[in-house]
């Protein structure tokens, strides 16, 4: 499998009032064409992680890697010129909640045409019959009429499909998914995570998908890191995720009901102060 | 599945045109009955102020020395003698024919008189939003942008001190360093004595007067007279109009969408005029306007400073001398403005912000 | 040193003991983070200095601020005897400086104790009683708040006369309608919590929760708006004493001071321009207190 990116190394700092908090500490892995997830709580990490790939932690927030190399190029030694030309373009990044990351005073239209636009000389023309197109590839009836609606008509599971259209139209290398489902209602969320997963299989994309949900990861991804504290704590293949050794990990399975082995009383997750001293396990293959 | 998700989105199945017409015009009719009610009670105001000015409105029209019989002559044909209510009635029906009453100071209607002072406020309000906006703007979107740097502590710093400076004395100052020191510009005044009445009047302002007239010497003159105390006014809504861009700025920077603007691969320029900016144009609408409105109000105390025969000179000249008709038709037509202006910023509001719909 | 030390860590405490150690802990590291406010510590200072100056002013002052000497009129800056020079009268502008900060703080202090109060009172009512009262204060205030601030308390004086205390009147006339909406605002997220009808389960007034639990939660919003509005209030009183309208010659109020020396302003400058550093450094101090107070007290609205 190729390798399509790189990162040795990772760490996202930020100065705080009592020194500096180190956010990602020392995060290593590769992203082939496959479906990675990276799981952990809140606070783990796992977004920092996500938007250092794409450099988009805004000063005073620092990230410093011995490299982040998309083919072989490494992003960190990039011009900001440069880098815009990646975003989008290369690597792509599909957020939370379609209710905040849609620009509320543009149309659906001008949105998608404006990424679409951004990398190619295309005209308007062909940017509408385009994005019309991409609308429909996320199962979205009526796109002419969506196209000239506003963000705060859709539902969030249209929301979410609108995003996902927006940050594939470029025809990126890698999207990153970050807790793409998470603000959905539960009755959409399988819909829009296969309408995700079949255009990233077919246009053999790589995936990050971030995510706090542990059963989710583990039905969707080729590859799990679990994250803590900063750190990759574990790193397994999705099916085997059952199989985890890390007591973290463990403790994070055994705190979700399960129906097929119901139990009175769900553990507490104990944690040990060693998990996050311990150095982080490298995600590279 | 998908079909219930979209016809969700879909809910108001009526034709495009009443879709979006009928809501709007509900707002407008809406607003105008506020207004109504908004503007009652202004006149109601300005109508218990006059009658409990400590001035008798008799004794100023009939003079000291009148016999009894006269006084209550003219006591009963101001209607004075009626039931309270019945005057107010009196008054509103005057107000809307536009009639004010004559002033005492020189008998003439005070409609007249405003219709004749209010070109020079407009004027002088005009040109300092002007500076207001087309500074204050940038400055404010520079300072949120760079949030802690150098450029974002002048502007607090330049905002600090217009807030905190008497108006009418950094007009002084600016008199006597411009004017008296340096000699940079005109005095007070809107134009020079040799330059009085040359132009014909048609708009009242000068500036354009003059440009009508194609005569650039009145021009220069006049607006040389004009930038000092334009440029004051503009600063002092600059300084409200930068912080308030600020404020607007930084929350939308902060919002997710400009994160998605910044993955798109958009520069930074882009993202910030056309991202950000886009969602903070009819809020800052609203608060140019709102300024325009403070303008006008801090074109009193600058009027007397730099002698300017504007609305703001004529109240306070009128008070001095216990002109009621004339104190009270200025104060009228002052707040009318200001309704409209806050109306007119509202509908806006209303009209362009697709969420409000 | 121990002592103050426990004090500290008393305070300090993650885990206060009662109520009135939970305040004062609230209390101290609000203080706190003030201080780190080096601009708003400065605010303060100037307003400490500026009431000991008031309270002492027959002490500090080098002369009577009315007495007038006609030999030495519009002495410059400097001069023997008169750092700040003299007026057209002779009188010792410096003094007069002094004694003047005891009529700004006097216009502030009772601005500051008329307006918030009437517009406390106006919005709580209106927002808890709600319906048709809710509509017609709300409008009244809406009335208010249309006219210029300004040209309002013209017409106030006007109709009032000249003076000081009608000064202070048609200010405050003007100044109330914010802080009825702010309260009102306050008043009706506090009104649909949850508490609030806890304790109307357990039989409390109408009046009880009005005065015991919404007027406490409204109080530090409308302290940050006063402050905030303190410079503004300065510089309408200065506004109309320099028109004439407020405290009347030969008061040494600041704003009627500027008018005196504006006469004078192309020859003998200073008469007119201390009156106006002195306003400009009282309203900067209550500006930058306000700044201060308000990251603190409600950080929200901070930046």
């Amino acid at each position: 499998m190729s390798t399509l990116l790189d990162v040795e190394n990772l760490w996202v700092k930020f100065p705080t009032r009592n020194g500096v908090f180190d956010a990602v500490r020392g995060v290593s892995f590769t992203l082939g064409r496959e479906r990675l997830g990276i799981v952990g709580e809140s606070g783990s990490g796992k977004s920092m992680t996500g938007r250092a790939i794409l450099r988009l932690i805004r000063a005073p927030g620092m990230v410093e890697a011995d490299h982040i190399s998309l083919e072989g190029q490494d992003l960190l030694k990039m011009s900001e010129k440069e880098m815009r030309d990646v975003r989008g373009q290369r690597i792509s990044m599909v957020m939370q909640d379609p209710k905040f990351s849609l620009n509320p005073v543009m149309t659906i239209g001008d949105q998608i045409m404006e990424a679409y636009r951004l990398h190619t000389n295309a005209s308007k023309s062909v940017a509408y019959t385009k994005s019309v197109e991409m609308l429909e590839a996320v199962s979205i009836r009526d796109p002419e009429r969506v196209m000239r609606a506003y963000p705060h008509e859709m539902s969030g599971g249209m929301g979410q499909r609108i995003m996902i259209a927006m940050m594939l139209i470029p025809n990126p290398e890698i999207l990153i998914a970050d807790e793409p489902t998470s603000a959905l209602d539960v009755s959409v969320q399988r819909q829009v995570l296969d309408i995700m997963d079949r255009l990233v299989k077919e246009r053999g994309m790589g995936l990050i998908f971030i995510s706090h949900d542990l059963n989710l990861v583990s039905d969707f991804c080729d590859r799990v890191l679990i994250m803590y504290a900063g750190r990759i704590v574990e790193v397994c293949e999705a099916d085997k995720l059952h199989e985890a050794k890390h007591p973290y990990t463990r403790g994070l399975l055994n705190s979700l009901p399960r129906l097929d082995k119901p139990r009175d009383r769900l553990e507490v997750l104990q944690r040990d102060p060693a998990w996050s001293e311990a150095p982080s396990v490298s995600g590279r293959i | 599945m998908s079909v219930n998700d979209i016809s969700k989105g879909r809910r108001p199945k009526r034709a495009p045109l009443s879709h979006s017409l009928w809501p709007t015009l509900k707002t407008v009719l809406r607003t105008l009955g506020s207004v109504a009610v908004t503007l009652l009670g202004l006149l109601f105001i300005t109508f218990i102020i006059g009658r409990v000015m400590p001035i008798d409105p008799v004794l100023s029209i009939v003079g000291e020395r009148a016999s009894q019989e006269t006084y209550d002559a003219v006591y009963h044909q101001l209607g004075l003698d009626k039931p309270l209510l019945v005057q107010f009635f009196y008054y509103l029906w005057d107000v809307l024919h536009l009639d004010f009453g004559t002033s005492l100071l020189n008998a003439r209607p005070v409609s007249e008189d405003i219709a004749r002072v209010f070109p020079a406020t407009l004027e002088l309000a005009s040109l300092g939003i002007v500076f207001g906006v087309v500074i204050g703007v940038p400055l404010g979107v520079l300072a949120a942008v760079r949030k802690g740097s150098w450029i974002d502590q002048i502007a607090r710093v330049v905002a600090l001190v217009g807030y905190s400076m008497p108006i009418f004395w950094l007009g002084l100052m600016g008199l006597l360093i411009f004017y008296g020191i340096l000699g940079w510009v005109g005095g007070p005044g809107r134009v020079g004595i040799f330059y009085v009445d040359i132009v014909p009047t048609v708009t009242g302002m000068i500036l354009v007067d003059s440009l009508l007239d194609s005569n650039i010497d009145v021009f220069k003159d006049a607006f040389s007279h004009i930038i000092l105390p334009a440029s004051l006014l503009g600063y002092y809504s600059l300084a409200y109009i930068s912080r308030m861009t600020r404020s607007f700025m930084l929350e939308q920077m902060s919002a997710e969408y400009i994160t998605t603007a910044r993955v798109k691969g958009m520069s930074e320029w882009d993202v910030i005029w056309k991202h950000a900016f886009k969602n903070i144009r009819v809020q800052l609408i609203t608060v140019i306007a709102l300024s325009y409105a403070g303008l006008l109000e801090g074109s009193v105390l600058t009027e007397i400073i730099f002698s300017w025969p504007g609305i703001g000179s004529y109240i306070t000249t009128a008070l001095l001398s216990a002109d009621m008709n004339a104190v009270l038709g200025g104060t009228v037509v002052v707040g009318l403005i200001f309704i409209l202006l806050n109306i007119f910023s509202d509908l806006l509001y209303k009209i362009f912000d697709p969420r409000a719909k | 040193m121990s002592d103050t030390q426990s004090l500290r860590a008393w305070l300090l405490t993650e885990t206060p003991t009662s109520r009135r150690h939970a305040k004062l802990s609230a209390l101290y590291h609000g203080w706190l983070s003030f201080r780190s406010n080096t601009m708003a510590m400065i605010g303060l200072l100037i307003l400490v200095a500026l009431v000991l100056i008031a309270v002492l002013a027959p002490w500090l002052s080098p002369h009577d601020p009315f007495e007038q000497n006609l030999g030495q009129r519009l002495l410059p800056l400097g001069s023997e005897g008169h750092v700040f020079g003299t007026d057209s009268l002779g009188r010792d502008i410096l003094s007069r400086l002094i004694y003047g900060s005891r009529i700004t703080l006097y216009i502030v202090a009772l601005v500051a104790l008329i307006a918030p109060v009437v517009g406390l009172l106006v919005g709580t009512v209106s927002g808890y009683v709600g319906g048709w009262v809710d509509t017609v204060l709300m409008r009244i205030t809406d009335i208010f708040l249309a006219f210029p601030r300004l040209v309002l308390a013209l017409a106030f004086v006007a109709a009032l006369g000249a003076g000081i205390e009608n000064a202070v009147i048609a200010i405050s006339l003007t100044a109330w309608p914010p802080y009825a909406r702010i309260a009102r605002a306050e008043t009706l997220t506090i009104r649909s919590s949850d508490y609030i009808a806890a304790i109307k389960l357990q039989g409390a007034s109408a009046l009880r929760i009005i005065t015991k639990h919404i007027w406490p939660l409204c109080i530090s919003s409308l302290i940050v708006r006063v402050t905030l509005d303190m410079a503004g209030i300065i510089l309408a009183a200065a506004g109309l004493g320099f028109l004439g309208l407020g405290a009347q010659p030969p008061s040494p109020e600041w704003g009627a001071m500027i008018s005196e020396g504006r006469r004078f302003i192309l020859d003998h400058w200073w008469v007119a321009t201390m009156p106006g550093l002195a306003i400009f450094t009282v309203s900067l101090a209550f500006n930058l207190l306000g700044d201060g107070l308000r990251d603190v007290l409600d950080p929200k609205a901070g930046d």
